[in-house]
């Protein structure tokens, strides 16, 4: 296990490295900061100072090994646009995607669990049906488009939900969240329906294959005859079964709902990092770019590791051991 | 050789791919799969939508009432009509109303189906093309290269396929050929483990011990004999693919990344109506949005349907 986990660690350090390559040889090199951020009223030798200023005058490995050096004591360079580190703006945003990804999560599962179970135990009865019905429609549908649609039910016609921004935040040990006002969690409401609706869709869709399946088996017949009840077979034997995939998909789910905020982000102007990384492509603003990658790709490290080991602790049969193919 | 090799391995599924001279002494594969699939309402109902959405593409050019990027066609006094009313010199009727240019929705979404249905097939067939070769290899050869090819491939699948296209594209920038690439970029993979998947069961089978024995060349053996048999479960993710495929480039070009303004698909529809959403015109970006629904829909009921007809455990 542990060799298991250096081993997966040193194989990250890798990936890391070589994102880091292609994304900062990739993005720098596109398109001329210079034509973007400086005025193009400004005289020849205001010019030539400002890319001085921002190191852009040097060849590009020269560039890359100072980003390199740099990155190594934690400063990923300087936001061409806002002139602050972009690292400090990254982690700004953060709670901000945690908390809506979080909530997502939430939602999905709390829905999910219950709606899946209940598909599951009845596959055959109307509910049971429109529940599927409802998750092949969920998966269907352009994430995106749900979220206009949301707004323009919910905010031009209802006039219920507000459509954009966070709202009031309030800090919670050092970290700024919403969810303790109401006019925070009305802010909060539509982003995180939108970024849950696809995750719903596959915890129903796994839960109800992993009751179907549990519900076969030797030890609920054997529950069964013992006179257990039904809400006990149900709540205890089948639910825990079934708890072990749906607790390794949430996980890894966990980094995509990060990932797709970029775009619910965006819709509801929700301040997070995605609105930011989007907001940094269209302004060409390099360093956010490739901070804003290098931070995802640790976390999806971290998240993924995370899972893999504790899908070992959850169920003791899996051995955690490289694959072999 | 060939033929009694096949047939002798899995009658059904090899026949139904590759050599039809086996076919016709059995009862006819298409047939079988034809009624298998018209089992489910359901399937055949996203076959409907499935073929609906592929003749409006199609045909847009003689169904829509007006060539929406024709600027001569265009009446700016139409601007942002509801559905339903008629242009300003009384001879068209928008039924879906008209964008902010006076361009009648309708016709937009015909065109814009096509675009987005387009670049979809496309990069799906590119994708296709290079995932398969590559799993074909990785199988065939075994070894080194198949572990560097499919850990190449496992890392790539543990990130959201919108992370890597967004990351490409943030690279590449805008373009019809920089969104197939990103596109299939984030499909090879699949289709790469599919196929590998597949092609090792097969080829420990003796009808490849037996292509091996006669010193036939290894790219005879890879494409006649080895890959007919993998394609059933390729034909599957592909479907699927293609839906993923439009949606995805839909939601990059909506996030302003995908498709220049100049090639408008769906995605690009959806997000020019966004701006009047608020104000309660909520037609610009609706209707595009059913059109792309309808689209998805349709492909993934069709894809669910074949996975289980095609899949031979099910049978």
């Amino acid at each position: 296990m542990l060799v298991y986990v250096i081993r997966r660690l040193m194989q990250s350090v890798v990936v890391l490295f070589v994102m880091s390559a292609l994304v900062f040889v990739g993005v720098y090199a596109i398109g001329n900061p210079v034509d973007i951020l400086i005025n193009p009223n400004a005289d020849q030798a205001d010019i030539e100072r400002a890319i001085r200023g921002l190191g852009l005058d040097r060849p590009l490995w020269e560039q890359y090994v100072v980003f390199l050096k740099q990155a190594a004591v934690g400063d990923l360079g300087k936001s061409f646009a806002f002139n602050v580190p972009a690292i400090q703006l990254i982690l700004e945003r953060m709670p901000a995607t945690l908390e809506l990804a979080v909530a997502a999560l939430l939602i999905a599962v709390v829905l999910g669990i219950p709606l899946g179970l209940w598909a599951g135990l009845k596959p055959n009865s109307v509910a049971g049906k429109t529940i599927m019905a409802g998750s092949i429609l969920g998966f269907s549908l352009p994430t995106f488009w749900v979220g206009l649609m949301l707004i323009m039910v919910f905010s031009v016609y209802l006039g219920w939900l507000p459509s954009n921004g966070r709202g009031p935040t309030t800090v919670l040990l050092g970290v700024p969240v919403s969810f303790l006002s109401w006019d925070g969690i009305s802010h909060l409401l539509m982003p995180a329906t939108n970024l849950a609706l696809f995750k719903l869709s596959l915890i129903i869709r796994l839960t109800r294959a992993g009751t179907r399946e549990a519900l076969l088996q030797d030890y609920v017949k054997f529950a069964r005859a013992k006179g257990l009840s039904n809400a006990r077979i149900v709540g205890v034997h089948v639910l825990k079964n079934i708890l072990i995939p749906i607790v390794t998909v949430v996980g890894i789910e966990f980094g995509s709902l990060i990932a797709f905020a970029i775009v619910t982000e965006t819709i509801f102007a929700w301040p997070g990092m995605g609105k930011l990384l989007i907001d940094s492509i269209n302004v060409l603003d390099r360093p956010v770019i490739v901070a804003y990658l290098l931070i995802i790709v640790t976390l999806f490290i971290v998240i993924n590791l995370a899972v893999d080991v504790l899908y070992s602790v959850l169920d003791p049969r899996v051995r955690l051991s490289e694959a072999k193919s | 050789m060939q033929d009694q090799s096949e047939s002798s391995s899995k009658p059904t599924e090899s026949s139904v791919l590759s050599v039809p001279s086996v076919a016709a002494s059995e009862v006819n594969p298409f047939h079988r799969i034809a009624a298998d699939f018209a089992e489910s309402k359901l399937a055949l109902f996203g076959l409907l939508l499935l073929a609906l959405v592929l003749l409006a593409a199609l045909l847009a050019p003689l169904l829509s009432p007006q060539n929406p990027y024709d600027l001569a066609q265009l009446d700016i006094l139409d601007n942002r009509l509801p559905p339903g009313a008629t242009s300003a010199d009384g001879k068209l009727v928008y039924w879906l109303g008209t964008d902010d240019q006076g361009r009648d929705m309708l016709s937009a979404i015909l065109y814009g189906l096509r675009i987005s249905l387009g670049v979809a097939v496309t990069a799906t067939l590119c994708a296709l093309t290079i995932g398969m070769t590559i799993g074909l290899a990785a199988a065939f050869f075994r070894g080194r290269l198949d572990t560097v090819l499919m850990r190449i491939a496992d890392i790539q699948l543990s990130f959201p396929s919108i992370l890597i296209a967004l990351i490409l594209l943030a690279v590449l920038g805008q373009g019809v050929g920089k969104i197939i690439v990103a596109l299939v970029a984030v499909q090879w993979a699949y289709y790469a483990r599919t196929v590998r998947s597949a092609a090792l069961v097969e080829r420990s089978k003796e009808y490849i011990d037996a292509a091996i024995g006669l010193a036939l060349p290894s790219s005879r053996i890879v494409f006649r004999h080895l890959l007919p048999n993998c394609l059933p479960p390729l034909i599957v993710v592909a479907t699927v693919q293609v839906a993923a495929a439009i949606a995805l480039e839909a939601t990059l070009s909506f996030l302003g990344l995908g498709l220049p303004i100049t090639e408008p698909s769906l995605g690009l529809l959806i997000s020019n109506g966004f701006t009047y959403m608020l104000s309660g015109k909520y037609w610009i970006s609706f209707f595009p949005g059913v059109a792309l629904l309808v689209a998805i829909v349709g492909i993934n009921l069709v894809g669910d349907q074949l996975r289980d007809v095609l899949n031979p455990r099910l049978q």
